[in-house]
């Protein structure tokens, strides 16, 4: 693991460093409920933690690392008792929303660091958390930082937006050339996934008296953002209709096509005996296969892993979508028609 | 298929296995992958462990099987239920196949089945018999077909070279034993990558899903030195080539694209990747747990062995990939269109009995196209 400065963990207090930190400085937790010189460090957590539930970015006073040892302590204990208050309120749904823009202000930094051209041992510890953490080799060149296609494929394989798919990207001898801005977005998700695991794994302490006001309050805001159920209006996505349209009218419907529509059904609640019937009319129908095969998507036979539905991106690619205004912003059929509440 | 055509071939495919044990070879790192194999008028036979090449002859031997496969994975259990294998790795594989290159010579040589009637016949949409539209399709040896796979097999290889940097010692090239080709690429630095990761290399191996903005088109600001330039490495290079033929058109088609606009770009491109997009299978280089036919072995839908090309421009997989007898061979075939097989010319055949050599035999009746008299 790398060895932390105070000023590399206010950027990044969620690395291994910072917990041992805290503890070489000799605060105990219970001191934070009660130190009225610790009441700043209570009241910036705070803070962090209620922007984080609003969406927002925390913003540290420290700018390119230029503060005194007492802002930079002051910046890494808000960080490590945002956490505990997290555990306290035991809200699930502040873990989620805190990690997400806690990744968002790294993500900022490691950019920061990245792109700058002049300081190397800067650029030298960003591509190393980035190697620790996430196991990817980065290597710069000129303004690019060049990261292995296959690590390339494995960070960015659930981002849905065109231009983040390989053919899209600069591909130069088994490398993909990358912005600093780039480089650093292929590793949000698991920014925050690792933080959220951070956060998860951490223990819980039991109150600490003086803090309770402050705790009651996140369990409140917390409660507040659970999610609302959505309703469907349960009419099929036209990629959907146009398969079963296929299959009627006694046409092929190529592979893909009937893996779609399987796993779509499925998920959608219908039984193996209810979508079969669809297929009798394929030119190549066989029952016993037809059902061997939905046995193998619904996860009843075979290997046990249940299908799930393609998103409308590879539906795209295999020239199975078909879209309609109705299809805005969705990114997998089983999402057509589904309202928040 | 009856019980005279069965034992016929039967008895080839054993024939072949026994003198040709040195074309058939176990894979490397062979215990940690999973074998199979089918035998004719059965179902697929999985999940099975082989030490050695001695081993794959005595199974060979032993089930006479029409086709047989090899894992592409890498398995620390290869012959447990797939959940319990515990992949590592797989080679990649790609497969490039005539029938996916919409060619204008298949309706020539593609024959149909019905599958109500059993009618033969050379119309390809309905049955001219009973009118139903389910219909079997075969097709015969077109030297076509085999050059514009070759095209795609070259094209494949020069991005796997220049863009994925494989070395070319790790890319063998596999007549399919139809009409097509099996492209394997060992030690890369994608054999761990998953099948979600595989197919979206598919993607770019066949220039699908590329936006204007990648080769410098954008909707506002248009901006002409974003565009791409002939000494370009990638996918950039290649679409400046084929989108502008020579240096000196180039400045004139890039005012001509700017002033089309995005949507038109969108088009172009489309197009653009349908010529130079390499022409690959994406669902099976997408596949992890797929066995794949056994180099070395028959391919049950011709009688033509799976093999490996060293000098793919010469290759000429219907006279090098066919090596059942020229044993004579008395056949009822209904075979509508004329076809060549080791240099000789078979058909057209209506429904006729004729003697024709073991090879051309096992051929037709692969394809259903005849019977053993």
């Amino acid at each position: 693991m790398l060895e932390l400065g105070t000023d590399e963990l206010a950027k990044y207090p969620f690395l291994e460093g910072a917990g041992k930190f805290l503890k070489e400085k000799g605060f105990p937790l219970s001191q934070f409920g009660t130190d009225p010189d610790l009441k700043s460090v209570v009241d910036k957590a705070y803070h962090r933690l209620k922007v984080s539930t609003k969406g927002g970015i925390y913003k540290s006073e420290i700018i390119d690392g230029e503060a005194s040892d007492t802002a930079r302590e002051k910046e890494i204990f808000s960080f490590l008792l945002a956490i505990v208050l997290i555990k306290l309120s035991g809200m699930h749904t502040l873990v989620k929303r805190f990690a997400l823009a806690e990744a968002r202000r790294a993500e900022n930094h490691l950019e920061k660091d990245l792109g700058k051209a002049s300081d190397k041992s800067k650029i030298d510890l960003a591509i190393r958390i980035i190697y620790d953490l996430f196991n990817i080799e980065v290597t710069k060149e000129d303004e690019f930082f060049k990261i292995p296609v296959s690590d390339y494929l494995k960070h960015s394989i659930d981002f849905h937006e065109r231009e983040w798919k390989l053919v899209n990207r600069h591909v130069e001898n088994g490398k993909v050339l990358l912005t600093p801005d780039k480089t650093v977005r292929l590793i949000r998700k698991e920014l925050g996934t690792y933080i959220t695991s951070k956060i998860t794994n951490a223990p819980t302490p039991p109150m600490i008296p003086g803090l309770e006001n402050i705790v009651n309050e996140l369990t409140s805001i917390g409660k507040a953002l659970t999610p609302s159920y959505t309703i469907t209006t349960g009419e099929y996505p036209p990629c959907i209709k146009h398969a079963i349209e296929i299959l009627e009218k006694g046409e092929n419907l190529p592979h893909s096509g009937r893996f779609m529509l399987a796993t779509f059904l499925l998920s959608k609640g219908q039984t193996i005996q209810q979508i079969a019937p669809l297929f009798k009319n394929a030119p190549d129908y066989n029952p016993r296969v037809t059902l061997y095969q939905l046995n193998h998507l619904a996860g009843t036979s075979g290997s046990g892993t249940q299908y799930s539905c393609p998103s409308c991106e590879k539906l795209k690619t295999q020239s199975l979508c078909f879209p309609i205004p109705a299809c805005d912003n969705i990114i997998n059929p089983l999402q057509f028609g589904r309202k928040k509440k | 298929m009856q019980e005279a055509d069965l034992s016929f071939l039967e008895d080839s495919f054993k024939k072949y296995y026994f003198n040709h044990f040195d074309l058939i070879k176990v894979p490397e790192r062979t215990s940690e992958r999973e074998f199979g194999y089918q035998k004719f008028n059965s179902g697929m036979t999985r999940h099975i462990p082989i030490k050695d090449d001695k081993e794959l002859h005595l199974m060979l031997m032993q089930n006479i099987p029409s086709d047989v496969y090899c894992s592409n994975a890498y398995y620390t259990f290869p012959s447990l239920p797939m959940n319990e294998k515990d992949w590592k790795e797989a080679d990649l594989i790609f497969d490039i196949d005539a029938k996916d290159l919409n060619l204008s010579c298949r309706e020539g040589h593609t024959i149909s089945i019905c599958n109500e009637c059993n009618k033969v016949s050379k119309t390809l949409t309905q049955c001219s018999k009973c009118n139903s539209s389910k219909l079997e399709k075969k097709s015969v040896p077109c030297k076509n077909c085999i050059d514009a796979s070759k095209i795609e097999v070259e094209k494949l290889s020069q991005v796997l070279i220049d863009d994925l940097a494989i070395t070319k010692e790790n890319i063998q090239v596999f007549f399919s034993g139809n009409e097509g080709f099996h492209v394997y690429v060992y030690n890369s630095q994608f054999q761990e990558i998953g099948s979600r990761e595989r197919s979206e290399l598919t993607d770019y191996i066949s220039l699908r899903g590329a936006i204007p903005e990648t080769f410098g088109m954008r909707r506002h600001k248009q901006d002409r030195a974003a565009l791409p330039d002939f000494n370009e490495k990638g996918w950039r290079g290649r679409f400046s080539k084929q989108i502008f033929g020579s240096r000196s058109k180039r400045s004139k088609i890039i005012t001509e694209l700017l002033a089309n606009g995005y949507s038109s770009f969108q088009k172009t491109l489309d197009d653009v990747s349908e010529n130079i997009g390499v022409k690959i299978d994406p669902n099976v280089t997408m596949d992890i747990h797929r066995i794949f036919r056994l180099p070395g072995s028959i391919n049950s839908k011709s009688g033509l062995t799976k093999l490996f090309c060293d000098d793919l421009t010469k290759f000429d997989p219907y006279v090098e990939a066919s090596f059942l007898s020229d044993d004579t061979v008395e056949i009822i075939a209904n075979c509508p269109i004329e076809f060549k097989l080791k240099n000789k010319k078979f058909g057209p055949y209506i429904n006729e009995k004729v003697t024709v050599p073991t090879f051309a035999a096992v051929y037709m009746i692969c394809k259903k196209l005849a019977r053993i008299a």
